[in-house]
Parts: structure tokens; C-alpha cells; sequence
């Protein structure tokens, strides 16, 4: 047998139907719903009168619109959220599928609940109809997002109709230094490639650093892997996998987890396997980021400067100097010296426990900075009560950061929590395309301890500094 | 799904690379439960300013673009969200076809799902094509799906790729759903052998 990649043994095992044009029907072993993408989905079915056709393997939770506030009990005042959100109640309900409910502690945004759940597992093919579903493939799971019209198909079939992508490798080598955390990593790999570079591709992270990271770090990684442009991204699962699924609710138990895990151990790219792309990064050379612009490629280290439109080629010519007009930036300006009066910490790709210890082994002892506002949404109900325990969100709150509720909040601003016209934030989210956080906001993606370090200067800051002067 | 056979209009050009998804359709649109009405807040914050009134210099607000019907647009088109409501914008505003050099995935196949059509072709000849488009309403182009041929005013003769599937799918107007359950069998089979070789699943 010819050598495989990961992406191949896993394509492999769902394969339903091929077609002699290539087009392939792929199985669907989780599909995951929020209330955005999947309305128009659930009406489809009831006009055509299908059913779901496999609602054990269809979870749903809202997150989008959802407030953060602690008094949302009280319902939600924007009319056309509530309705999203009621339709998901109605349709979570008629159809039979699982269901976490706004008042269940379990709530949460859609890809931090799965894998809390145990419902994301290695070897899986996983969909939702949101682009960062990319998130799951750190448990080595084909996870990938998909329109609303694929959403039906997937309520209705329990199938994909795709087309096999290419393999790309992205291995990144040796050790981080400190300061360095995998948001670092999955930004510099997109600073590396462009926002294009992963297009038609299916990409696995591998070598040393990725080995080194734990399962939350793992998932920040893949969790952007759609803003590098690839269809998804893969971990290989190992021990650290392994170790992260055992007991939760919905992994296998007893005769059944020992026969997962015996498969599991050989979800891994042979040697010799096929490349069609390969990308290496030195896990030294490795910095902490910052974006500087109006795109997930526009990284720079945060010791850089603001670059030049003259800096770039063709299309990107036009592109930076809108991106610097958009941001209120001058060419040369230290990244440093940017002042900030936003700082957010949460969403699925910063959302985590891990996450939140490290924002807050920054900020204990300190405040942040007067004037500034700052807000910490947890990523689920359960990782916000674990940090309740382990007096995580002591530290926050007596930092002055607003202690929230789970969901998606500011990563896209879709429930009340936006930033005004020309409000700048260092956000530990995924995108900062213009508009994204609130209209004429200003995003600087950065790393959880990142966020925490620029919130006690009150502008953008090389958390390296403070880990010196707490050391 | 409407058949998509062979169209002629207007092209506007827009050459910004990295148009996003959260251009094309903000996320304040995307709070409602249905796919139609969209086309009146595509490219919402840089169509309308802050109290609604159109911006001039945008191009589908310049009097020669309001008709189009092709967009010519920069590299790595649709890039960010899975939100189908930005083909549903599009398609509601009147565009069918979009020519790039690259287009993000999820927006790519988020097109043949309604009746659209997504060019990919190289730089040199999407530079035509802009070139084309930025000639105006008298600048009419032709695109032939069944030909595979984009025609300029002009009567350049542009040859593109398409993936023969979804090309038989957009002549006929087919529900990929309604093809999929003709192999409901499959499906069957599938599961069966699943739930012996991966019970946990």
C-alpha cells in the first residue's frame, strides 16, 4: 500500500461514494449547530419534508448572538437575535437533536462545547456552518465549515458532497521561547503563507512545538487554519489527545475507548507519504505578534514597526495603504507606541481554561490601565466555572476586567458587545477584517497574554517585558 | 435551484485583493431567518455611510454599475466566514458570475449551491477582464457555461475551467440533496459497517 497522509486515512474511512469525475460523498460523524447558520437549513426540511437523518450525531448550542451580560436570564432585547435564537430552541426540539440551551452551564461557543462534550474525537469527520469548525482537527478530526445549503445536506443525508483537497505540511521545529504561545505560532504560519496560501489545501501541523503543546494550544492552532486558507487543519493525536478526551460524557468507555484509542495510534502520515505543499517555521524564530492591519496576514512581531503600502507587491499595494488609512496608522510608527482603549479576551480560538491562566498569571497583581475598557467571556459555561474555582477570575476582576458570560461576544460582535467607531482593541479572536469587532472598530489580533499585558499599558506590548519584571 | 445557462451584462471591477465575507455582508444582516432581501446591504459598510446614504465613489453605486450582473475582483475573493447570506447577497443584488484569481473554499462552493458561478483564471487575463469592466455599461460581457468561454466587449474569447459536476449541476438546476438520497443505500451500507468497525461513532 502506497504510504498515506493523515487526511488520507481519514478520507479513506468515510469515503460513502465516489463518481468517476472524483466527486466523492463523504460521511458525517458530528455536525454541529449554532443559531446563524442553520434557520434557513431546519425550513428547508420542513418544505421539503425531510427529517434529520441522523439527530444522535447532531448537536446544537447558541452562541453567536447570545448577551454576555449576567443578567441575560432576562431574555434578549435585540429582536431578530431572539428570534435566531428561539428558532434554534424550536428547531432543536422538533427535529431531536442534542441541545444546550443558553441556561444550560454547559453553553457555549459551538467549538469549545463539542470537544468539552467528548463529542469531537480522532479519526472523526467533523461540520458545522462556521468557518472556524477548522478548531476540532486539533484531536485529529477532519473538521472543516460549511455554507447553509450544506448544512441541510447534512441534516438530511448525514453526507458531504466534496472533492478531495491537496496535503500541505506546516511543521514547525524545535522549542518556543517563552512568551511565545501557539496563537504566536498560527499567526506567524498565515504571516508566512498569506491568507491565499492554504487554498484547496488540507493542512497538517506537525514537528516539535506542535508535539509540545497542550490540547487547548493545539486548538488555538487549527482554529485559524481557515484564515491561512485551508480547507482544514490537522494534529496528529497522540498521548496529550488521548489524555484530553478520556471521561468526558460522550468519549467511549471501557471495551470501546480501548478499541478507539487502538485505531487512534495509527492516525498518523506514513513516511514517504505525499506532499503537494510543505511549509517549516523554526520554533526559536518564533515571536510574539501582533497584526498591524485589516488582515489575519499582517503580522509583525511586536518589537516591528507599521510597514509601508511600498513595502508589498501588486494587489497588496492597495490593500495596506486602505489597511493603514482603516487603522489610523503611519508607516514607521513602533507597534508599541499604538495606544489602545479596548482589550478582549475570549472566542473559540482564545476561549479556553489554558487561555485564561495565562491572561491571568500576567494580570494578577496588577491593574489595567485607567480609562481602558476590558472584558473576558469565557468560552463555555464550564471552562468559565473552572476558572471561578481555580480564582482565575478573582484575578480579573480585581484587575478591572468585565467577568462575562460564554459566547461568541466581541470576536464578531454580533450580540451587544462592539467596539464604537475608531475604538482600537487588542483582541485575542481571529479576524480583524474591517468592521469585524463593530463598524469602523480597529482589531490587533494578539495572544491571550498578550491582550493581558497591553491591557495593564494601555497599548500594545511586548509581554515579554512584564514576564521579566515578574520574574 | 435555478438553472444557470449563459449570461450577458455588466461587469463591475473591483480589484481590492482579500475581500472578505464580513465586507460583503456584514454581520448585522445576518440575524434573519431567511435568504432572501439581502441585496440591498451587500457591501454594506462601504456602499452606505453611517446614516444610509449611498457613498458615490463605491463602484456599484456609480450610475454605469448599477445593472452588473459579473463582479471582476481581486485575489482570494470570499475569504473569512462560511455565511452563505454573501452569495445570497450577491445573487439577490443581481450578480451571477465573479472572476478572481483565487477564491476562498467555503464562499467557492457556497456559489454552486445558488445558481452562481465562481471563475478562477490567471492574473493576466483577470487584468484583462478588469481592464474590460472598467470600461462601463457599454462594456458588456458574455459568460457561456456550457461553452466554458468568457466573451469581453471587445469579442476576446476567455476559455475557463470549471469542475464538471458542478457544471452538469448549474445547467440543470440540480438539488445536490435530491441526488444525494438517490444514493440512500450507500448511505445505509456506510452505517452499517460504521457502527460494527467504529461502534463509539
Amino acid at each position: 500500500m502506497s504510504p498515506k497522509t493523515l487526511y488520507d486515512k481519514i478520507w479513506d474511512a468515510h469515503l460513502v461514494d465516489q463518481q468517476d469525475d472524483g466527486t466523492c460523498l463523504l460521511y458525517i460523524d458530528r455536525h454541529l449547530v449554532h443559531e446563524v447558520t442553520s434557520p434557513q437549513a431546519f425550513e428547508g426540511l420542513r418544505l421539503s419534508g425531510r427529517k434529520v437523518r441522523a439527530p444522535e450525531k447532531t448537536i446544537a448550542v447558541p452562541d453567536h448572538n447570545v448577551p454576555t451580560t449576567l443578567d441575560r436570564a432576562k431574555g434578549i432585547e435585540n429582536e431578530e437575535s431572539r428570534i435566531q435564537v428561539e428558532a434554534l430552541d424550536r428547531n432543536a426540539r422538533d427535529f431531536g437533536v442534542h441541545y444546550y440551551p443558553v441556561s444550560d452551564i454547559r453553553q457555549g461557543i459551538v467549538h469549545i462545547v463539542g470537544p468539552e462534550q467528548g463529542w469531537t474525537l480522532p479519526g472523526m469527520t467533523v461540520v458545522c456552518g462556521d468557518s472556524h469548525t477548522a478548531t476540532h482537527g486539533a484531536f485529529g478530526a477532519l473538521a472543516h465549515g460549511i455554507g447553509t445549503s450544506e448544512v441541510e445536506h447534512v441534516l438530511a443525508t448525514q453526507t458531504l458532497i466534496q472533492k478531495k483537497s491537496k496535503n500541505m505540511k506546516v511543521e514547525i521545529t524545535g522549542r518556543l521561547r517563552p512568551g511565545v504561545t501557539a496563537k504566536d505560532i498560527t499567526l506567524s504560519v498565515i504571516g508566512a503563507t498569506g491568507t491565499a496560501g492554504g487554498t484547496g489545501h488540507v493542512i497538517e501541523y506537525c514537528g516539535q512545538a506542535i508535539r509540545d503543546l497542550s490540547m487547548e494550544g493545539r486548538m488555538t492552532v487549527c482554529n485559524m487554519a481557515i484564515e491561512g486558507g485551508a480547507r482544514a487543519g490537522l494534529i496528529a493525536p497522540d498521548e496529550t489527545t488521548f489524555a484530553y478526551v478520556k471521561g468526558r460524557p460522550h468519549a467511549p468507555k471501557g471495551a470501546q475507548w480501548e478499541a478507539a484509542v487502538n485505531w487512534w495510534k495509527t492516525l498518523k502520515s506514513d513516511d514517504g507519504a505525499h506532499w503537494d505543499k510543505v511549509v517549516t517555521l523554526k520554533g526559536e524564530d518564533i515571536a510574539p505578534v501582533v497584526t498591524w492591519g485589516t488582515s489575519p496576514e499582517d503580522v509583525l512581531p511586536i518589537t516591528g514597526t507599521v510597514p509601508s503600502p511600498s513595502d508589498f507587491k501588486g494587489g497588496k499595494v492597495e490593500a495596506a495603504q486602505r489597511a493603514l488609512d482603516y487603522m489610523g496608522l503611519t508607516p514607521g510608527q513602533k507597534l508599541t507606541d499604538i495606544a489602545i482603549d479596548t482589550v478582549f479576551i475570549g472566542s473559540c480560538t482564545n476561549g479556553r481554561i489554558e487561555d485564561l491562566r495565562a491572561a491571568a498569571a500576567i494580570l494578577k497583581g496588577r491593574k489595567i490601565k485607567e480609562g481602558l475598557r476590558a472584558m473576558v467571556v469565557p468560552g463555555s459555561g464550564l471552562v468559565r466555572a473552572q476558572a471561578e474555582e481555580e480564582g482565575i477570575a478573582q484575578i480579573f476582576i480585581d484587575a478591572g476586567f468585565d467577568w462575562r458570560l460564554a459566547g461568541c461576544s466581541m470576536c464578531l460582535a454580533m450580540n451587544p458587545d462592539q467596539l464604537g467607531e475608531y475604538e482600537r482593541c487588542a483582541s485575542t479572536s481571529n479576524r480583524n477584517f474591517e468592521g469585524r469587532q463593530g463598524y469602523k472598530g480597529r482589531t490587533h489580533l494578539v495572544s491571550p497574554a498578550m491582550a493581558a499585558a497591553a491591557a495593564i499599558t494601555g497599548h500594545l506590548t511586548d509581554v515579554r517585558e512584564m514576564m521579566a519584571e515578574t520574574a | 435551484m435555478e438553472k444557470f445557462e449563459k449570461i450577458t451584462g455588466i461587469a463591475a471591477p473591483m480589484p481590492l485583493v482579500n475581500i472578505d465575507t464580513d465586507m460583503i455582508i456584514p454581520k448585522v444582516f445576518l440575524k434573519t431567518i431567511k435568504r432572501s432581501g439581502l441585496g440591498v446591504n451587500l457591501f454594506d459598510e462601504m456602499r452606505y455611510d453611517r446614516q444610509g446614504n449611498e457613498i458615490p465613489d463605491f463602484v456599484l453605486n456609480k450610475p454605469q454599475y448599477r445593472e452588473a450582473r459579473i463582479l471582476v475582483a481581486g485575489d482570494n475573493f470570499g475569504c473569512g466566514s462560511s455565511r452563505e447570506h454573501a452569495p445570497w447577497a450577491l445573487a439577490d443584488f443581481g450578480i451571477k458570475v465573479i472572476v478572481s484569481t483565487s477564491f476562498a473554499d467555503i464562499f467557492f462552493n457556497n456559489c454552486f449551491k445558488n445558481g452562481m458561478l465562481p471563475v478562477i483564471l490567471p492574473q493576466d487575463q483577470v487584468d484583462l477582464l478588469m481592464k474590460d469592466a472598467e470600461k462601463g455599461a457599454n462594456a458588456r460581457m458574455t459568460v457561456d457555461l456550457q461553452a466554458q468561454e468568457i466573451t469581453t466587449s471587445d469579442g476576446t474569447v476567455i476559455p475557463f475551467e470549471v469542475d464538471a459536476f458542478k457544471k452538469h449541476c448549474l445547467l440543470n438546476g440540480l438539488d445536490d440533496i435530491g441526488l444525494t438520497l438517490e444514493k440512500a443505500t450507500a448511505i445505509d451500507r456506510f452505517e452499517t459497517m460504521s457502527a460494527q468497525s467504529r461502534p463509539w461513532v
